[in-house]
């Protein structure tokens, strides 16, 4: 029989294997879930949670899907957190420093208690990334919080009532549109694909027979 | 540290003895013959047992796995609630059922066409497996590739049964789909001078991987979700589609609704439908782990299956060679192809690389069914057994730094249970990844039945009957937008007539006298992983 730990969902005690994430432990309870559970995996950040060990006095946050469960932990989920989204127009919008101004001007309200880099369940630095934001430096912003899986623990902690990782994704669109390089190698592509270029060449891969096809394929040249 | 067993650390040992003369090493491809083999004898599409003759519908006298086959049948859930046709709760010009990435690319397009859009969900959007591709995105956009070697690659690795006109449409429209994606501010991995950096995938002849460090779906989903917001679209999430509706002339009119958590029946009446719900892993075919999402259970199979849609290669699933095989918290759960991309190498118990890591996936799992179900050469966990992927030889290649650089999901999932994939290999069995077929659609996305329209891993025949890495973020972009442009279009011309759902009674009729007595409610909607004692 596999050892066994006492967790509290929502203070309700339960007896379960230590082996178990706190989702599974959920279920092994009896719980179906719906809300706060999405890709079971650390991608999607629907099972944002809050926990606390009896005994200590430090409260924790994490993945549902991503964390063992503990002797004595008290569990609330937030399956939900009101975010603030602002809605702009991206090809309207330029990589300036006034546009963080105009949408999410609470950054510069920050005072700095850094308690959302303290609750990120990812382990980014949030409050860096924050104020890379306000310097209008959004490059640096996007590198920084590209991990982010939006669960929105981070604005849940947050005395300024900043919407962490809707500012963050704001700075990656504007990098990822305005600031990156330009492609010259695609957009010639496309470019050529429009004017037809490659039609002929597929059109007779269309044509040749299943035999004729497969020795072109078992036979192509593969890039080292 | 993570606590390895006696014979795992035995085992672990043995490939880093053997880590300094396999790095060098490069393993030679299979020959056609060799891949036919080891897929007819090791691939779980090719195990007979399986599967079952479905006895009604579209695709009666067809094979596909029991999972499928109880849902196909099964008892619809409409026919025990009360629906009122004359109440239509929400009346729109395309309705989208998913919001993954196909409906999310689908609604933006649509929302262009100014049709009025909305996309109902049964969990939030963007839960979905877009939101959990890591590896990348295919496109031939270096001067060394082109569309036509694209084709080429994704024709062979599908056995040839890729539908042309479709896989004609995704090698085309591959390169444009990464520049709509790049102009909506989606962050690719890019050379300071703006080249591409793309690498190789199971099966490609080219470096066509496209890539969002290891987060590529996770930051391709989250940017289409913004923009879905931004345009305004009506959005209902928690909300399941239970069954389409038809017009008194058998074209996709609407569909019934489900609250999934206070179960309130809606009605939503629509000119055009388009499914994108995504794929089957939630059905854990075989008793496979799968890496997908929690609400893939192929829902829009039978929705479609029941309007009658007929599905292509329904059979036919991807086992992605590498799931987590241990610790036993994340079992089944993705490693990227990537890895593999990067240099790591697939090892047996006694240290020894037995398979090209670049092999196409079906080839590849199969190679690492073998090695541990004939041969014997398996690692065994907690859960199962499994193969090494030995993860440091990807920063002796490619230097130090790579890593975390490139694969930083990775590093973080397996981190979080003490294992440092820089400097400790990993063990690997094939998860239950990807659906290949799906239902049949035309290359302007319309199915069998009249205005219904079906995007991304919902498709089949795209992919023939294997696909290749980095093509499904392709598809559901590529066929995702085709089917919100068409469906746009189209809805401009519809006129809806009365509302029905009397094909589903007939379809249990059929049932009945096929002497179907599966209670089974369809479609699943989600998996059940309470205790089963309780």
């Amino acid at each position: 029989m596999e050892k066994t730990v006492n967790v509290y969902l929502f203070g309700k005690r339960y007896q379960v294997p230590e082996s178990l994430t706190i989702m599974k432990a959920m279920e092994y309870a009896g719980y179906q879930l719906i809300r706060g559970c999405g890709c079971r995996n650390g991608f999607c950040g629907a099972c944002a949670t809050i926990y606390r060990i009896h005994g200590q006095q430090e409260l924790k946050t994490c993945l549902a899907c991503q964390t063992k469960v503990e002797e004595g932990m008290y569990v609330a989920t937030l399956p939900f957190f009101p975010l603030v989204k602002q809605v702009y127009d991206i090809e309207k919008i330029k990589p300036t420093e006034q546009i963080m101004m105009q949408l999410y001007p609470e950054i510069y309200s920050c005072i700095g208690c850094n308690a959302c880099t303290k609750s990120c369940t990812q382990e980014l630095n949030v409050m860096q990334y924050i104020a890379y934001a306000q310097r209008g430096e959004y490059e640096k912003c996007a590198e920084e919080s590209f991990d982010c899986v939006m669960c929105g623990v981070c604005s849940s902690r947050c005395p300024a009532g900043i919407s962490h990782p809707q500012v963050a994704l704001l700075a990656r669109r504007l990098t990822g549109k305005y600031i990156a390089p330009e492609s010259k190698h695609l957009l010639k592509r496309v470019a050529e694909i429009e004017n037809g270029d490659y039609e002929g060449l597929i059109e007779a891969l269309m044509q040749k027979p299943l035999s004729e096809l497969k020795e072109l394929y078992n036979n192509r040249d593969i890039e080292k | 540290m993570y606590e390895y067993t006696k014979e795992q650390l035995e085992s672990l040992k043995k490939v880093e003895e053997t880590r300094g003369k396999r790095v060098n090493q490069e393993l030679k491809r299979m020959t056609a013959e060799e891949k036919e083999s080891v897929l007819a004898s090791f691939h779980p599409d090719y195990i007979e047992s399986a599967y079952e003759e479905l006895k009604i519908g579209p695709n009666k006298g067809g094979k596909v796995l029991h999972e499928l086959a109880s849902l196909l049948q099964g008892k619809a859930r409409v026919l025990d609630l009360d629906v009122n046709l004359d109440k239509i709760d929400y009346d729109v010009d395309v309705l989208i059922i998913g919001g993954g990435g196909a409906g999310a690319s689908a609604a933006i397009e649509a929302d262009k066409t100014g049709a009025k859009t909305m996309i109902v969900t049964k969990l939030r959007l963007g839960d979905a497996n877009t939101a959990m591709a890591e590896g990348g995105i295919q496109a031939a956009d270096k001067e060394n590739d082109s569309p036509a070697i694209h084709y080429l690659d994704a024709l062979g690795g599908g056995h040839f049964a890729n539908k042309p006109e479709l896989l004609r449409k995704l090698v085309t429209d591959a390169p444009e789909a990464i520049e709509w994606l790049n102009e909506l501010g989606v962050m690719f991995d890019k050379e300071p001078d703006g080249t591409m950096i793309t690498t190789h995938g199971g099966g490609t002849s080219r470096k066509r991987m496209h890539a969002c460090k290891d987060y590529s779906g996770s930051e391709i989903m989250r940017v289409l979700r913004d923009e879905v917001y931004n345009r305004g679209i009506t959005v209902v999430d928690f909300t399941s589609a239970v069954e389409l509706i038809k017009d008194s002339e058998g074209k996709a009119a609407g569909a019934v609704l489900m609250n999934m958590e206070t179960k309130e029946i809606l009605v939503a009446r629509a000119k055009t439908v388009i499914i994108a719900t995504g794929g089957a892993g939630r059905l854990h075919y075989q008793g496979f782990p799968t890496s997908n999402h929690y609400g893939a259970t192929a829902d829009g199979l039978i929705l479609a299956y029941r309007a009658g849609a007929k599905l292509l290669y329904p059979e036919t699933l991807q086992y992605h060679p590498t799931g987590a095989a241990c610790p036993t918290q994340i079992y089944g759960a993705l490693v990227t192809e990537k890895v593999r991309s990067l240099g790591a190498q697939l090892v047996n118990k006694d240290g020894v690389a037995f398979v090209n890591p670049l092999e196409t996936r079906d080839v590849t799992a199969s190679a690492i069914i073998r090695e541990c179900k004939k041969n014997g050469k398996g690692v065994a966990t907690t859960d199962g057994e499994g193969v090494w992927l030995d993860t440091p030889m990807i920063e002796i290649r490619g230097g130090e730094g790579t890593i975390e650089k490139r694969i930083p999901a990775m590093l973080r999932m397996f981190g979080k249970y003490g294992i440092d994939i820089r400097k400790e290999p990993i063990l690997v069995y094939p998860t239950l990844h990807y659906q290949n077929g799906g239902i049949d659609i035309s290359a302007n996305g319309m199915s069998g039945v009249e205005n219904l329209f079906v995007a991304g891993e919902a498709v089949g025949g795209i992919h023939g009957k294997n696909r290749l890495m980095g093509n499904s973020l392709l598809d559901i972009i590529v066929f995702g937008r085709n089917a919100g442009q068409n469906a746009g279009k189209k809805a401009k011309s519809v006129k809806v007539k009365a509302l029905t759902l009397d094909f589903v009674k007939k379809f249990d009729e059929e049932r009945r006298a096929a002497g179907i007595v599966s209670e089974e409610l369809s479609p699943r909607l989600l998996p059940d992983y309470r205790r089963k004692e309780l």
